[in-house]
């Protein structure tokens, strides 16, 4: 982890028609660390993640207000290319997406988007990206095969390796674990600890549990606010908010 | 409670059979009437008889099977490319305002009774072949026109609900990775809504070869193989329509006969439409 802030959230305000769903958000993301924003169902995590690289937009109804800096410049700039945006900030949903296509072709579209067209680099690419995401030895020998015919687990490591094969800068990762295996989760678990050398992420996780193995810092939402924020040792052994420590202890959510 | 139950199953069984055995029993009616003459004929000098003169007892279809395929092919060609990109302009890029606008306009297109289209084609359409296209005017063109209008209901609403249908995780997969819409359509929506796409084309094709009224009054319906689309053509239901109310004897057999290869095609066209669709689940 580095000082250097990547992205800067401040007052951020995110609305559903009249409904508020994020309120008053001002929260800062350091470059190569992993960042664990947990808290209650609805709290509205997913849309906060969402904002990040823009995907709320496709939602009619929604409605922000406030700023997110990505490396400084604002996301929102008229000048940010969407696309170009959605690549330096990729995303694992808390469904799997698999795009029907094969296995191949699902990981190697974002490279061939960046212009990559060598089939041995492609394949490369592939191949390690799958590693990462502890999917290969499962399918090596059938990387021609529709992303459809996996299963819900394998498809999940596959968005996981297809974002990693894209090299964004920023990885958002929402609930990447649910619908795994206690030997996968705890696979992808060691390759996130890794891959934030290269990668700043921040996660959705799955539970407290897996925020304190994976995470240098923790942020605790709530009802859509931000209640704490800190390093994970200092939130879960000595929160500052009561609410913080009810939620770990189990009291309430 | 347990009654009433099995009161309303009888009803709805009851229900169900009728129609299932009015189809069977038109069905039965047809190959009854038709299977004789073809008997009499010869299958392959039936299907492929190239003269069709029933007052010398000469049954051969072949020119009105080419005309109907001919004028079908020609209001996929048109038909197709127009409502597929009708449906992906209204799911993919029309204001809602607009969409909410159009889809009520398409369905009242299928709603126009297909006597009114042969009207307008032959008032408007023939003319104007006619005059810059040259010939009769009566021709193959004008009735793949007419036809590519009235199977764009079908195209586009079946592409439509079929493009509807796709989770929103592909798209917004597509669109987290970077893609433009245009990619997300070209490279994710289309090729997933493929096989509703294909099942709305047969569909689409097998309501244009069954048409009549529309037709029969636009393409000229003279018995003999085209050489250009600017040529008449008799096609399988025009002929039925033509000579029915004066046939007689094997005349009438031989359109009976008819009929029955007009079925086969279209049952055809109908199981491969069902089979596509239902492959995907
Ligand atoms: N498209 C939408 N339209 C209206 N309301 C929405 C929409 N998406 C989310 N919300 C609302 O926003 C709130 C936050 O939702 P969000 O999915 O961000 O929560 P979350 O913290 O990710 O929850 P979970 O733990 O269940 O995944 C919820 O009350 C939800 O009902
Ligand atoms: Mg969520």
């Amino acid at each position: 982890m580095s000082e250097h802030v990547k992205i800067k959230i401040e007052d951020l305000n995110i609305f559903f028609e009249k409904k508020q769903v994020v309120h008053g958000l001002t929260l800062d993301v350091r470059a190569n660390e992993i960042l664990s924003i947990f808290g209650p169902a609805g709290s509205g995590i997913t849309t906060l993640l969402r904002s990040l690289n823009r995907l709320n937009e496709l939602i009619p109804t929604s409605r922000i207000e406030g700023s997110i800096l990505l490396d400084d410049k604002s996301i929102y700039d008229s000048d940010v290319s969407l696309t170009e945006l959605r690549r330096k900030v990729g995303m694992v949903f808390d469904v799997p997406t698999p795009l029907p296509m094969s296995i191949f072709d699902n990981i190697a579209y974002g490279p061939r988007l960046k212009g990559e067209k060598n089939r041995k680099v492609l394949g490369e690419i592939v191949e390690k990206a799958l590693q990462e995401a502890a999917l290969w030895d499962e399918v090596k020998n059938r990387l021609k095969a529709s992303a459809l015919s996996l299963s819900g687990g394998q498809q999940q490591r596959l968005c996981i390796a297809r974002v990693l094969a894209l090299d964004p800068d920023v990885i958002l990762l929402d609930r990447p674990c649910s619908g795994l295996d206690p030997i996968s989760t705890s696979k992808i678990e060691d390759s996130l600890t890794q891959l934030k050398d290269r990668f700043t992420i921040i996660l959705a996780p799955h539970n407290t549990q897996q925020a304190g193995r994976v995470s240098n810092r923790v942020a605790f939402m709530l009802m859509g606010e931000l209640i704490e924020e800190g390093f994970s040792d200092d939130v879960f052994y000595n929160p500052k908010d009561h609410r913080t420590n009810d939620y770990i202890t189990g009291r309430f959510g | 409670m347990k009654l009433k139950e099995n009161i309303s199953k009888y009803i709805f069984l009851t229900l169900a059979f009728s129609s299932i055995s009015a189809l069977a029993l038109i069905t039965v009616f047809i190959i009854i009437n038709g299977v004789p003459i073809i008997a009499e004929v010869g299958i392959i000098n039936f299907i492929f008889g190239m003269s069709w003169a029933p007052s010398h007892g000469e049954y051969g279809i072949f020119p009105m099977i080419i005309g109907s395929v001919t004028v079908t092919l020609g209001a996929a060609v048109l038909g197709v490319p127009i409502g597929v990109c009708c449906a992906i302009f209204l799911t993919e890029f029309a204001p809602p305002t607009l969409s909410k606008l159009f889809r009520p306009a398409i369905q009242l297109l299928a709603g126009i009774p297909s006597v009114v289209y042969g009207f307008w084609g032959l008032l408007f359409i023939v003319p104007f072949i006619r005059n810059f296209f040259g010939g009769p005017g009566l021709s193959i063109l004008a009735g793949s026109v007419i036809l590519a209008i009235m199977v764009l209901p079908t195209v586009i609403s079946i592409t439509e609900v079929s493009i509807l249908a796709l989770p929103k995780q592909y798209r917004e997969g597509a669109l987290a990775l970077g893609m433009t819409h245009w990619q997300t359509i070209r490279s994710v929506i289309l090729p997933s809504a493929k096989s509703g796409i294909v099942a709305a084309v047969i569909l689409g094709i097998g309501r244009a070869i069954g048409e009549t009224m529309a037709v029969i009054m636009v393409l000229g319906n003279a018995v003999a193989v085209p050489e250009s689309i600017l040529d008449p053509v008799r096609t399988l239901t025009t002929n039925i329509g033509i000579e029915m109310g004066y046939a007689s004897g094997t005349h009438r057999q031989a359109l009976f006969a008819t009929g029955i290869v007009l079925f086969i095609i279209i049952m055809v066209l109908n199981a491969t439409a069902q089979y596509i669709t239902r492959k995907k689940k």
